[in-house]
């Protein structure tokens, strides 16, 4: 399989201006998505997928997708330099070729002659994304942010800090068996509710580690999986998506997953009752709850109740998760956990996790990631994997 | 007024960042007014604002000044901190939800639903940012 002949160039527009005095460097994205969308005859929402660089202000594409309204399911931020929108085009035509997405957005734009003029910099990496504005000085944090959907959560389906604190008390079962975990003492549901609030409703035990560390994930072809000696797991299915605030219509219940699992569980033609191990992103218990509830393990607002009760708990309950011990219990290399959530479930799929947690025909697993903030924008990505023989 | 007028304030409030596409909000502030952008190819109302309507695209946007009065969608009080805060969304009677500060009340007794109104706090240079109080 290759790209040649699956994608095509529909539309292409550049900015006219070379001194941008007047706007700002998100505005300038939007204009040059709306000419290039001109040209091709399309709109704005037949963009599935968002490819940008260093050069847009904020977090890889999550605060500019939020700017224009886009909802994307594929989108790549890589950053060299001034090759990097010559390799989106290469991205995003293999994901179109693979089927991921159809129609692809690209953009670069800055301001630099402006910038220096006004003596202000916003060059590659430099300036505040547009919301910034209307967001510090309310002094948003990791925790106060999760706490707003936790929160939210409760008020609409009547979710519990009780069977919130079932998630850290199954992480808190797996981690103990986890000889480099950071808190590997069990704790109980009372532990957790009466640890000290953090953010409402947010308590301390509700909270994931802070850590050093990190992970590696090697990927390869058929061709050289089947030379190695050690068992290898085979990539399924995935899914991407992007989730913010909408332009102010602010629903705080669902994350992402709700549109990158359904795309992973149909690429892996595999459904939730197939899984029998879940990495699931784990900053704090309401992150679980919400990722649950929105990758289809059980209706929406019913999280709560699935999660209590060892339901999490390998050995006990229905849906073994992060039986590392997860961001809540073993680590969060650098604030940012995702590839730790692939790796426990490589261990599951090679049958390499600890023998206590270790889940028995253990053949299909989930990993899933959330980036940014559950109370705002956020990234997340869904991994379906399978043994050798899947 | 209110006894708990003036309670749960910030001690210090910095001037946001004003930009060429954000300037007319920031003046509006300075005079007691809140603003959201109106679309009026689609006729969304849009928050935060922006040139570009996020809903449609168009970029036949312009500004609707708001009520100021809202309802509290979601808000979270910081406590292990030596001056709590609540950070909050409010649904503002115009339709967009805000990330905002609730001030002036008591913050165990904050309601997700509770009608609140802007509450300017001035930053000293001719802008003003938009807290919320409970009615």
């Amino acid at each position: 399989m290759s790209i040649r002949g699956k994608a095509f160039i529909a539309g292409v527009y550049e900015h006219p201006l070379r001194e941008a005095t007047g706007k700002t460097v998100p505005q300038l994205h939007a204009e040059v998505a709306k000419g290039a969308l001109e040209d091709a005859g399309l709109s704005k929402d037949d963009i599935d997928a968002y490819y940008c660089a260093g050069d847009v202000p904020g977090l890889g594409p999550l605060n500019q997708a939020e700017y224009m309204g886009l909802n994307v399911t594929q989108f790549d931020s890589t950053e060299v330099g001034g090759s990097s929108y010559v390799a989106h085009v290469n991205h995003a035509a293999q994901a179109i070729a693979m089927g991921h997405c159809k129609v692809a957005l690209i953009t670069l734009a800055g301001r630099p002659r402006a910038d220096a003029k006004e003596n202000y910099r916003t060059r590659p990496g430099g300036g505040p994304p547009a919301d910034y504005a209307f967001e510090a000085p309310f002094r948003p944090v990791v925790t106060n942010m999760y706490g707003m959907a936790a929160m939210r959560h409760m008020h609409e389906y009547g979710t519990t800090s009780e069977q919130l604190a079932w998630v850290k008390v199954a992480a808190s079962h797996h981690a103990q068996h986890n000889e480099h975990a950071m808190l590997r003492n069990v704790v109980t549901v009372e532990d957790v509710v009466n640890s000290p609030m953090i953010s409402d409703p947010l308590h301390r035990l509700d909270c994931c580690v802070m850590s050093d560390g990190g992970g590696a994930v090697i990927v390869v072809a058929p061709e050289i999986a089947a030379q190695l000696k050690r068992p290898v797991v085979k990539v399924l299915g995935a899914g991407e998506a992007i989730k913010h605030l909408n332009g102010g219509k602010v629903d705080l219940t669902y994350s992402g997953a709700r549109w990158s699992g359904p795309k992973a569980f149909e690429e892996a033609g595999v459904t939730p009752a197939d899984i029998k191990y879940a990495s699931i992103y784990d900053s704090f218990t309401i992150t679980v709850v919400e990722t649950l509830e929105d990758l289809g393990f059980c209706a929406k607002g019913e999280g709560g109740k699935f999660v209590a009760d060892g339901n999490l708990i390998s050995g006990v309950g229905k849906l073994p998760f992060n039986t590392d011990g997860g961001g809540l219990c073993n680590n969060h290399p650098t604030d940012r956990g995702g590839i730790t959530k692939v790796i426990e479930a490589v261990r599951q799929l090679r049958g390499e996790a600890h023998p206590k947690v270790q889940v028995p025909n253990c053949d299909i697993a989930l990993a899933h990631g959330t980036g940014g903030l559950l109370g705002s924008r956020m990234g997340s990505a869904t991994l379906i994997m399978g043994g050798a023989d899947a | 007024m209110s006894e708990l007028n003036g309670m749960n304030r910030p001690s210090k409030v910095r001037a946001p960042r004003v930009n060429d596409e954000t300037k007319g909000f920031w003046d509006a502030t300075g005079e007691g007014k809140l603003l959201v952008k109106h679309c009026n190819s689609c006729g969304e109302n849009h928050f935060y604002p922006r040139s570009f309507c996020p809903f449609c695209f168009s970029d036949d946007t312009e500004y609707l000044e708001t009520r100021g009065r809202g309802t509290i969608y979601t808000y979270s009080v910081m406590r292990r901190t030596k001056e709590p805060w609540a950070i909050a969304y409010v649904t503002l009677d115009e339709g967009p939800t805000m990330m905002t500060n609730l001030i002036d009340c008591d913050f165990d007794k904050l309601e997700i639903g509770q009608a609140v109104k802007v509450a300017f706090i001035d930053t000293g240079e001719g802008t003003a940012v938009p807290f919320f109080a409970p009615v």
